[in-house]
């Protein structure tokens, strides 16, 4: 068990030192970062004397362990475009997006899951093939075009709702929500839906199949015959076990969502860190890059982790298994 | 498998050095064809025949655009200013066209827009899948087949490459490629840019697969023959591993081309893929969204309308050629 941790661990690290290596890799060979502070008529003397200062003559070995110490103090630098720390800038944004991403997850788990366990046990009737129905289109249609099409029928057409920007936030001090106001939650319902309706289909379809699976079981038939009352065979027995599998998925999905950000802060102008980085890539601002490249990583290594050790506590066949290899 | 040993796979080498072969005619062939179990599968499935057919249509117009485009939509002296903002069905003010799907605000026909746009989505698509093909199955060959350290060091890549969404992925490369091309020259590559970036976001899949059915075939008597016969290492794995992984990998090749043309939209929307002078569907929608606010819906509608058709025909058939492949549901 612990050696399974540790192993875990230890590859956690090596995938994140795989992306610092990326990251640091962007810096040093995609464009020139002295360009940005010299001017006509910089000398070559004092050129070289900025190289020498800011380490760039040093072997590449050193560079990259200067550059891990200082990410892992969040020290990416500064942007090229705005000329302020990228620590800050990312600080401002990072509340708006993990709201976002709050948000769409409870929204796909407190939608999908209901119809999934409502398809699962009746699957042949009406309202349950309707949602088979409206996933596969789910699935077919990009986040984009969700996203505008909940803006023209909320928003245009019965100007319910507002179609962009994050209002009515409060300021916490090192955090800003939009969860404390009316206008808030006004603002966020259609980004958080846009964004969590795909992972929706996906947790539906999920429940679906596990509930479906798990309700053809002998210990199922059996709970059945010692004259339960469906209630307590359906949720007591076949929905526990078809969340583990949920679980997982939900988890690993969270880092998706993250990463599908980027397009539903754009449709909705969202000011989180997707359309940040957007920006970022549009005007070649390599600092933001690949700051934001290093804290989806990092977002994305710890979900795993998470996902893997929570596995083993809640599934025992793995802790056998961990154990053996 | 049995069905794609129908299409022998096409001969590099002069006859001298292969072993001799059946040679089939084209009825020959055609008979088998029909004979197979793919083709009876596909005879009654009426939704893979009715998304084959969609599919057919709109490559069919995509390939046809400068004949049947009732305009040339991407030269500008082909535009009437005066025929701006022409709702669907509408005849312009300026040349008296009749503007089937209405026209944006130069003027230009979105019908005649949606053969050019559909012809860039459909070609960055196949050839961002191509690109993502070969690559994949390259290296997932050269992993199964030589192992060791190769293999440990290609599949580790490929295992964090599949941790991160290919959006991600895609947009990474892009601002590589914007960083190392200089501005004038953003246009004109713009299009192999897009390709290389969905391509390179999707290789580990193939890879993955590849190596898998790799592994298996390796150990196989066929295999241990044509290395007893002296066949070199990459003969065995171009002439004889790969027809025999190929089944699986044209099943994720269906179903990628369809995530390669949403990826593709989807990086054009956000204005990061295909400039407006050479636009692909995404393009087109992300001009469109503009004057949805202002109530001109149909230059969104159209292009939206035709990603979706497109992405869900493919889809489907994707989704039919799994199960029709799939011997465990036979």
């Amino acid at each position: 068990m612990l050696a399974f941790i540790l192993r875990r661990i230890g590859q956690a690290i090596l995938v994140l030192l795989t992306v610092a290596l990326i990251s640091f890799s962007l810096f040093r060979f995609v464009g020139d970062p002295t360009q940005q502070m010299v001017s006509q008529d910089t000398t070559l003397e004092e050129r070289l004397q900025i190289r020498k200062n800011l380490g760039l003559d040093d072997p590449v070995i050193v560079q990259f362990g200067r550059f891990v110490g200082k990410a892992a103090r969040f020290d990416f630098g500064l942007s090229y475009q705005t000329r302020q720390p990228v620590a800050t800038l990312i600080g401002d944004r990072f509340p708006a997006t993990m709201e976002l991403a709050f948000a769409s997850a409870l929204f796909a788990l407190f939608a999908g899951i209901p119809m999934g366990v409502y398809a699962g046990l009746k699957p042949q009737s009406l309202l349950a093939r309707l949602f088979q129905t409206v996933s596969l289109i789910g699935i077919s249609l990009p986040t984009f075009l969700i996203g505008i099409l909940l803006i023209f029928v909320f928003s245009v057409s019965f100007g319910l709702l507002p179609s962009f920007g994050r209002q009515g936030t409060v300021n916490l001090g090192f955090w800003t929500t939009s969860f404390l106001t009316l206008e808030g939650w006004r603002s966020l319902i259609l980004p958080a839906v846009t964004l969590g309706l795909f992972q929706m289909t996906l947790i539906m379809r999920l429940v679906r199949s596990e509930m479906m699976e798990v309700l053809r079981t002998d210990y199922i038939k059996f709970a059945k015959a010692r004259g339960l009352k469906p209630r307590a065979v359906n949720y007591g027995h076949a929905l526990k076990n078809t969340l583990i599998p949920v679980i997982t998925i939900t988890g690993l999905q969270l880092g998706s969502i993250i990463a599908f950000a980027i397009i539903t802060e754009t449709v909705f102008q969202w000011p989180g860190m997707g359309l940040m980085f957007l920006q970022a890539v549009q005007t070649v601002d390599i600092p933001i890059m690949s700051a934001y490249l290093l804290l989806v990583a990092s977002l994305f290594v710890l979900i795993n982790l998470i996902v893997d050790l929570l596995y083993v506590v809640v599934d025992p066949r793995i802790r056998i298994s961990g154990r053996a290899a | 498998m049995s069905d794609l040993a129908t299409k022998p796979p096409p001969r590099t080498n002069g006859p001298s050095t292969t072993p001799p072969r059946l040679k089939l005619s084209f009825a020959e062939r055609v008979a088998l064809w029909r004979d197979s179990d793919l083709w009876l599968s596909f005879k009654s499935s009426p939704v893979a025949i009715v998304s084959a057919a969609v599919t057919l249509i709109i490559v069919l117009m995509a390939l046809m655009a400068d004949v049947l485009a009732p305009q040339d939509a991407f030269d500008p002296v082909a535009l009437n200013l005066l025929d701006g903002f022409a709702h669907p069905m509408e005849r312009g003010a300026g040349s008296n066209m009749l503007f089937v799907m209405g026209s944006d605000e130069q003027g230009r026909d979105i019908f005649s827009a949606l053969f050019y746009g559909t012809r860039l989505s459909l070609l960055v698509g196949v050839a961002s899948v191509i690109f993502s093909m070969v690559l994949g199955i390259g290296l997932g060959l050269l992993a199964g087949y030589l192992g060791g350290k190769i293999e440990m060091l290609i599949m580790r890549v490929a295992d964090i490459q599949l941790s991160f969404p290919a959006i991600l992925i895609a947009l990474l490369i892009f601002g590589v490629a914007r960083g190392l091309i200089p501005p004038q020259q953003y246009e004109t590559t713009a299009v192999f840019v897009i390709i290389i970036a969905i391509g390179l976001s999707n290789w580990a899949q193939y890879a993955r697969t590849v190596r898998a059915s790799t592994l298996v075939e390796r150990n196989k008597e066929y295999v241990h023959a044509a290395r007893l016969m002296g066949i070199s290492g990459f003969g065995i794995m171009a002439r004889h591993v790969l027809p025999n992984v190929m089944g699986p990998v044209l099943v994720i090749a269906t179903i990628n081309l369809a995530l390669a043309i949403i990826e593709e939209a989807t990086l054009s929307f956000l204005g990061v893929g295909l400039p407006i002078t050479q636009p692909s569907l995404g393009t087109l929608i992300r001009s469109g969204q503009k004057f949805l606010l202002s109530g001109e819906w149909w230059i969104l509608f159209f292009p939206a309308m035709m990603l979706v058709i497109l992405a869900l025909a493919i889809n489907l058939l994707g989704d039919w050629l799994r199960d029709a492949l799939n011997p465990k549901l036979r």
